[in-house]
């Protein structure tokens, strides 16, 4: 089966115009964040989780009869950056959808699964950011977070077209197995969230620091000027909790699944390989975080801290095992 | 709990140098090329097991560690939730109003009839209800706790798994040549790694031939022979006396047959020979194993003649495809045979058989022979060797493949393992531990105040809305 470079072409443009998309993206994101600000002043802990969990949490809501309640809000009021935040935000599913087609399209032109070498691994990775991103602001307000999920799509497209560029073209044999589309796509959606929990696990450590300041009575640090207009830390804390812990055993699958893979394709489960060990590294980091979410003395910051640990081991086992170290998984197409 | 953060802190700490310096367990030869390299830091670096990582006492002892705190920790949680399982759920506190999530508002109903009928309206749902007077506590989601222990069992099994697999099963390496045969027994195999307690005789005795090996490669472009696909054509006998079998094994599609699991893993080509002495008499007519060099097949061998006088050593290249470009030497420019050709150089003295000292069959120990010409042929030509040596004709190649063979009884343990562990994980990170109550108070002539009100000692998404659908189910009556 030979390749079609027709559609090959098409899948290229549609990568250049998701970028061109995204950029645009980021612009009206980064105006709509200079221009936005929080309504309240930032505030100290105990004041702040009331304020923050508003009706959901230590209220009473007196009623004649109960009726559904409507659903909080974790966003922030952008004022004058509003506009330029919707603007973003639909910037932001165009530039998804068409990385999305781009990806179908690279995956009709070789007849084959889309994701067999790191070109489209990192374009499935910038996908799976930007879906995992448009998906959980259907029922929220993120706009805020829009900047610091299109910096890293970015970043990670601008390495894939400059870098990472393979033609497409078949698979070898190793590759071919069903369990490549299983694996993998775990694999990907995972590093798409694991990327969203890592910003919002960053940005807590800014608020964080930032009420801290203001609860030591110190003067507003250079934190303040993004904390004022993102959710207060302990808001930031719990969506990073959740998308770590919704994720784990998805990411937990994924391992398993290599394995499984594995021991069809090498015959054996488990080798140690680098690309394997840095698997396992970056599972036991996410289950040490979820240990100190539950561990006293560990909660918040340094919680916060292990997980961008484990995200920096993701993007250590991506780039630079797939690159730079000699393994069985020796399919980067470089 | 924070014992075990700090384990698992020092197990990922540990995972590290693994992936850094070569493993013995997975590239030997990697190893000992570094220990070439770096004479001064290499023995260092061994002494640490540097090279055995995971094989390493003090790697070990950390898991062993882990193992030893994850027990101590889930045998007594397990008694305690067994306990808890089998208990009612507190009595409702004296304040609802000062919990996360509190409704009330008036009503007339009967109090032991809002009770009653709210009681069975909730265990409906699914909730644990215990019924007081004039309140209700219900409990939900106790199955997070029974997920965690049974994900930190799940580890428990998966690693008694491993040790165990690892302890009784082998894993060998073969390679065969097309029309060529293997039967199971310790001494056909090219490599053996048993386990600590295997035993030679839990060897099946199957056997397979391979009748036929394919290869394709992708012809032009910038992935111009990487390789596409790869199938071996076996005729298997699962046992000496059975029907033999006609079975396609490919990579990523084993053959599995009594327990054991026969895996591609590699191929190659032997160029055929046929040499005679200087009276004529065929003294070799086999073809030879030549192991690849490069991406696209350039394959070195040798072939030792050790029926002569002197002894007679071929040594030399095999290129699936050659060049006429002969400035970098012998080379082979793509992988599939399309216009093959051998390099020789022939030797002629002592082979060294006789030293005692094993001896590898890809390589020529020409210490004490001399070197008598060089030559280069295609399929079906001769060469007539100097010195009085004979002739050698090239008469075409098999192609081999090598497989992986292992045995592995404690695979199935371990995905069993692994399937419980991700069922326990989703239960205990996906499902919230709540409660919820009720309690009527009279409040005079207007009637009763209602209050229900929830908690989550974890923190809950979606436990506003879950207590106002529980409290929507309590009898209404200003419906009427
Ligand atoms: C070595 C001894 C271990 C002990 C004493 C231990 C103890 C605990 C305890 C008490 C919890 C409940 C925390 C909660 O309710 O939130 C827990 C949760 C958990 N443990 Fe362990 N654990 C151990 C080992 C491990 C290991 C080796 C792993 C995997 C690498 C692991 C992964 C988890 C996960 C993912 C959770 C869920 C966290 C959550 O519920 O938020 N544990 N562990």
């Amino acid at each position: 089966m030979t390749v079609n470079e027709t559609l090959a072409q098409a899948s290229n443009a549609m990568v250049y115009g998701s970028m061109t998309a995204f950029t645009g993206a980021m612009a009206a994101f980064s105006i709509s964040l200079a221009n936005g600000r929080r309504l309240e002043a930032i505030e100290v802990s105990a004041e702040r989780a009331s304020a923050s969990h508003q009706v959901r949490m230590g209220s009473t809501a007196t009623l004649d009869k109960p009726a559904v309640s409507t659903s909080v809000s974790d966003g922030q009021d952008l004022g004058e950056g509003r506009r330029a935040g919707n603007i973003g935000m639909s910037l932001t599913w165009l530039g998804t959808l068409l990385l999305g087609a781009g990806i179908i399209f690279r995956g009709l032109s070789a007849g084959r699964v889309p994701i067999g070498n790191m070109y489209e691994f990192s374009l499935a990775g910038g996908f799976a950011v930007g879906l995992t991103y448009c998906l959980l602001s259907l029922t929220r307000d993120l706009r805020w977070l829009g900047l610091f999920i299109t910096i890293p799509v970015l970043l990670d497209l601008g390495l894939a077209i400059t870098v990472l560029y393979t033609e497409s073209a078949q698979l070898v044999p190793a590759l071919n197995s069903y369990w490549l589309a299983i694996h993998v796509t775990a694999a990907v959606v995972c590093l798409g969230a694991f990327t969203m929990g890592a910003a919002l696990s960053c940005l807590y450590l800014v608020a964080q620091a930032a009420e801290d300041r203001a609860a030591a009575g110190m003067e507003p640090g250079r934190s303040a000027a993004i904390a004022q207009r993102i959710p207060s830390a302990d808001r930031l804390d719990l969506m990073a909790y959740r998308i770590h812990a919704f994720m784990f055993p998805i990411w937990t699958f994924a391992v398993i699944a290599g394995a499984i893979w594995a021991e069809a394709a090498w015959g054996r489960y488990w080798g140690w390989d680098p690309k394997e060990t840095w698997a396992f590294i970056t599972w036991v980091i996410y289950a040490a975080y979820l240990h100190a979410r539950a561990t006293a003395g560990w909660r918040g910051k340094k919680a916060a801290y292990v997980a961008i640990a484990g995200y920096a081991a993701i993007l250590f086992n991506y780039f630079i095992v797939n690159i730079f170290v000699q393994g069985l998984h020796s399919y980067s197409g470089l | 709990m924070r014992v075990a953060l700090i384990l698992l802190f020092l197990l990922a700490l540990a995972s590290v140098p693994g992936s850094i310096f070569p493993q013995r367990g997975t590239s030997p030869l990697r190893v000992s090329e570094f220990l070439k390299d770096n004479p001064t830091t290499g023995p260092i670096l061994d002494r640490f097991y540097m090279f055995d990582v995971f094989a390493s006492p003090w790697f070990a002892s950390i898991y062993l560690l882990l193992f030893i705190s994850l027990t101590g920790c889930v045998l007594p949680r397990a008694l305690e939730h067994y306990k808890e399982l089998r208990s009612q759920p507190p009595a409702a506190p004296r304040n609802l109003s000062r919990l996360p999530v509190h409704l009330e508002w008036k009503s007339n109903a009967a109090t032991a009839l809002v009770i009653s009928e709210t009681a069975t309206a909730w265990k409906k749902r699914g909730w644990r209800v215990r019924q007081g007077e004039d309140w209700l506590s219900a409990e939900k989601g106790y199955s997070r706790e029974t997920g965690n222990l049974m994900f930190h069992l799940a580890l428990l099994v998966l690693l008694m798994a491993v040790g165990f697999g690892g302890a009784v099963g082998y894993r060998g390496t073969v390679i065969v040549r097309e029309d060529s045969g293997f039967a199971n027994n310790v001494t056909q195999y090219d490599t053996f790694a048993p386990g600590r307690i295997f035993s030679a005789d839990q060897l099946p005795p199957f056997s397979f031939e391979l009748k036929e090996f394919a290869a394709t490669f992708q012809r032009g472009g910038q992935q111009n022979g990487a390789p596409r696909e790869f199938r071996a054509e076996l005729l298997v006998k699962d046992d000496p006396k059975a029907e033999p079998r006609a079975v396609t094994v490919e990579v990523n599609h084993p053959l599995r047959t009594s327990g054991i699991t026969v895996y591609l893993v590699g191929h190659g080509y032997a160029p055929q020979f046929t040499i005679r002495d200087a009276s004529g008499k065929v003294v070799y007519e086999d073809a030879a194993v030549f192991l690849p060099q490069d991406s696209a097949f350039t394959s070195s061998g040798v072939v030792k003649v050790p029926d002569t006088v002197p002894q007679l050593g071929i040594q030399g290249f095999f290129l699936p495809t050659v060049t006429n470009d002969f400035s970098r030497g012998p080379k082979s420019v793509f992988p599939a045979a399309d216009d093959p050709e051998v390099y020789l150089s022939a030797y002629q003295g002592d082979l060294g058989l006789d030293s005692g000292m094993p001896q590898s069959v890809y390589r020529l120990d020409i210490k004490n022979m001399k070197r008598i010409g060089i030559e280069e042929l295609a399929p079906g030509e001769t060469w007539t060797l100097p010195n009085s040596g004979g002739t050698l004709e090239f008469t075409g190649y098999r192609q081999w493949a090598s497989f992986v063979i292992t045995k592995d009884p404690g695979k199935g343990w371990a995905l069993g393992a692994a399937i419980a562990s991700i069922v326990g994980l989703s239960l205990s990170l996906l499902i919230p531990r709540r409660r919820a109550w009720l309690r009527v108070t009279a409040a005079g002539d207007s009637g009763s105040l209602i209050e229900v009100a929830g908690l989550s000692k974890t923190e809950a998404p979606g436990l506003a809305d879950e207590i106002l659908q529980l409290a929507k189910l309590v009898n209404a009556p200003e419906e009427k």
